[in-house]
């Protein structure tokens, strides 16, 4: 049993705990993910890896209620426990194992929407541990649904919050602030690092194609065992056929199919199932792009 | 009653059971299994043994059930083998044991199998466990993986007096077993549970949720945590796909997928979360045992199924028994076709399947003969699912991330054969991950083999 530390709500339907599970705090990186699973009867979930600490041996899990197990999830307690919990799963971020000399050359953009936020986190940080100032774009719905500002205030260089209703920081969408920066600021990238809801990754790896900046995302396709034994989570990016629990989650987001991603992620979702969560869900649905119209 | 003939097993009707997930094959009673076992001759050679990779007295537990000394029947197989209920099940006897059997040649051999079977199952009722060893050597091995290779291997160690702990990474140990074969194959919570449980009871530690590679390397379980050998039993790995157009579409899946949601998941029960994508007309595309599985999966989730093969029937490389009970329950066979391409709905759904009709041509290297493309044969089948078992290929997470660690052309960890040994000091592999996907009695095989040479191993270390 892997007991919780801490168990706070972010958000509606949004719930950040600090999860107490040694050997992923002491071998875990950013951009890597972990699953878990309430009970016997639960379906493993993959969520990526938010925070950790090698010390005390706990790692920090975000997640959104989609479905019943994370439905159920919502519900657990500092005190209580998952019955599994695995990792990490897939490969660190690119900045992780490429030369730190490299790395601190290059001029980072890391967008994140929604509960993208929560991978995007442990990124920044890792920058900021490194003594490299990164751009920091974070996208919500609006001002109830922004999470993990404060974190994130702390770990940028520059933060720039936007609310699609405006109620909080900028108003639009993250597209709207890449272009601000880009072409109004005059600011330059060597590296775009964007996290959130498949649509909002494909309409920003949209726009950062015409901007020519490599463009990096981190994919979430249903998946079961997280390590590469069904693959369930093929995605195609380029020419080929990749499991994204194995050669991901993490990917050249001008190479990926992001409409078949998108429709693979449509697989269990019924059409009764979509219009029962939109009617419980009404304009929440999702963490808050903007970009979806609330059926992501 | 004719000697020449085997005592029939009973079975449940298959048009019943093709709609649960019970046990398909129903057991011998006690006197049934007396009776078989005294068709046994009892020969001085045993080719039977021979033909047994674990090589089990064969013969002396027979002649225990004609003494009806059960239990002394589970501890003649208990030298050999800490998985006989499962082996009992789901061992290709026809072309080991029994294939060698002398009443065989004449008439139809003994069922071995069958009779193995039932020991293990009264062994279980009867709450018959293997006794474990009294003390330990206090020397620690790592194994990693919990499948049939892993299994027997830390079994064997542990009664040779090792501290011996399995590395899963899944939730629930028993690898191949728990996630692969079916429920109606092989029950989970009696037969599987109470084998890896057996082994447990020997002194074995199982850790589950710890991938090898990721959590923590074997370079670490050497250095810091005191293991002072490791067996690698990781499976077999990723599912191979075959490239058409439309594969990614929804609705096609590997046969892994299938059956890990079905069998680990348990997603034919309403009481679990997660869900199945069940389909109504599908097609299975291959002809292996993973193909079978999956395709009686399917009609017991309530889907017309057709396996889809490009050889003929000789050629399908499932067991005879395995084909013989789909057929009954009543999955077509599309034999002599190949899938061409998977065609979708606006939605990306699988709408159906094009396929091609294939004659045999002339031998190929694996001494099958060769399915050549019928030109101008293609035709549509209307399917609305598609499920992918064409194998595997190796999973590199611990290859990439062990120093020294050597793998061969196909990705396969090179390990020798009689006793696992790798390219690297103290490791040890064995089953589908140097092999390349077997059988689980092979991979037994292996991790006895393993667990010799990690016995060898370390009294030279000594």
């Amino acid at each position: 049993m892997y007991q919780i530390r801490k168990a706070q709500q972010l958000a509606d339907k949004i719930y950040l705990m600090e999860v107490e599970a040694p050997r992923v705090a002491r071998s875990c990186q950013p951009g890597e993910f972990v699953i878990v699973k309430i009970d016997e009867a639960g379906e493993r979930i993959p969520l990526t890896i938010c925070d950790y600490n090698r010390e005390n041996g706990t790692v920090t899990i975000v997640f959104q209620i989609v479905g019943a197990s994370t439905y159920r999830m919502a519900a657990l307690k500092a005190g209580d426990a998952f019955q599994d919990f695995v990792g990490p799963l897939g490969r660190p971020s690119e900045f992780i194992t490429d030369p730190e000399e490299e790395v601190k050359k290059r001029k980072y953009l890391f967008v994140a929407g929604g509960v993208g936020a929560a991978p995007v986190y442990p990124q920044v940080k890792w920058m900021h541990a490194h003594g490299i100032d990164v751009d920091v774009i974070v996208g919500s719905k609006n001002k109830d649904l922004l999470i993990l500002e404060k974190e994130m205030e702390a770990a940028a260089g520059n933060l720039y919050v936007t609310t699609d209703d405006g109620s909080y920081g900028r108003k639009g969408m993250v597209t709207a602030v890449i272009e601000d920066l880009v072409k109004n600021e005059g600011k330059s990238y060597d590296v775009c690092v964007a996290i959130g809801p498949m649509i909002m990754m494909k309409f920003v790896c949209k726009l950062t194609k015409e901007l020519n900046i490599p463009t990096i995302v981190s994919l979430n396709p249903i998946m079961v065992d997280g390590t590469g034994m069904c693959g369930a989570c093929r995605v195609t990016v380029g020419d080929e056929v990749k499991f994204a629990c194995v050669d991901g989650p993490e990917f050249d987001g001008h190479l990926v199919d992001f409409d078949q991603a998108m429709k693979r992620q449509q697989m269990y979702k019924t059409k009764e199932g979509r219009d029962m969560l939109k009617v419980q869900e009404g304009a929440t649905h999702h963490g808050g792009c903007g970009h979806c119209g609330g059926d992501n | 009653m004719d000697g020449m003939k085997r005592v029939p097993i009973k079975e449940q009707n298959p048009k019943v059971r093709a709609a649960n997930f019970e046990e398909v094959c129903l057991g011998y009673s006690e006197e049934e299994a007396v009776e078989e076992a005294k068709r046994c001759l009892q020969c001085k050679k045993p080719f039977c043994v021979q033909g047994c990779p674990v090589s089990i007295d064969i013969p002396a537990f027979i002649k225990k059930i004609t003494e009806r000394d059960f239990k002394g029947a589970a501890e003649v197989i208990a030298q050999s083998s800490a998985l006989p209920a499962v082996c009992g099940r789901v061992c290709p006897q026809e072309s080991q044991c029994e294939g060698k059997c002398v009443r065989g040649i004449k008439g139809e051999p003994v069922s071995i199998g069958k009779l193995e079977r039932f020991v293990a199952d009264w062994s279980r009722e009867n709450g018959f466990v293997p006794a474990a060893p009294e003390t330990t050597n206090g020397r620690k091995v790592a194994v990693i993986g919990s499948g049939p290779a892993g299994l027997t291997c830390a079994g064997d160690l542990a009664k040779m007096g090792y501290e011996v702990t399995i590395f899963e990474a899944l939730h629930e140990p028993g690898g191949v077993l728990t996630y692969g074969i079916p429920e109606f194959r092989l029950p989970k919570s009696t037969v599987v549970r109470t084998e890896i449980e057996n082994v447990k009871k020997l002194g074995v530690k199982i850790e589950t949720n710890v991938i090898i590679g990721k959590s923590v390397t074997i370079d670490e379980l050497m250095e810091e945590e005191g293991f002072e050998a490791v067996f690698i039993g990781s499976g077999a790995g990723l599912p191979k796909f075959m490239g058409i157009p439309g594969e990614n579409a929804n609705g096609v899946f590997s046969a892994n997928e299938y059956l890990t949601r079905n069998n680990l998941m348990k997603a034919f029960r309403d009481d679990y979360d997660t869900p199945i994508a069940a389909g109504r007309k599908v097609a299975v595309v291959g002809g292996g045992n993973v193909a079978m599985d999956a395709a009686r999966t399917a009609l017991r989730l309530g889907a017309e199924v057709h396996v889809v093969y490009r050889r003929s029937e000789a050629e399908l490389p499932a067991r005879v028994e395995e084909v013989h009970h789909a057929k009954e329950e009543g999955v077509i066979f599309n034999l002599l076709t190949n899938p061409v391409e998977i065609l979708t709905d606006e939605n990306d759904w699988v709408t159906g399947m094009v396929v091609r009709k294939m004659e045999l041509g002339e031998p190929d290297s694996s001494g099958r003969r060769r399915p050549v493309e019928i030109a101008g044969s293609d035709y549509t089948i209307e399917v609305d699912t598609v499920i992918m078992s064409l194998g595997t290929s190796p999973n590199p997470l611990i290859s990439s991330t062990t120093r020294g660690l050597e793998i061969n052309k196909r990705k396969c960890i090179v390990a020798q054969e009689d006793n696992g040994q790798t390219t690297k000091a103290g490791v040890f592999a064995g089953g589908d991950a140097v092999t390349g996907a077997a059988t689980v009695i092979l991979a037994m095989e292996a991790g006895k083999a393993g667990a010799k040479g990690i016995d060898e191993y370390l009294r030279n270390k000594q």
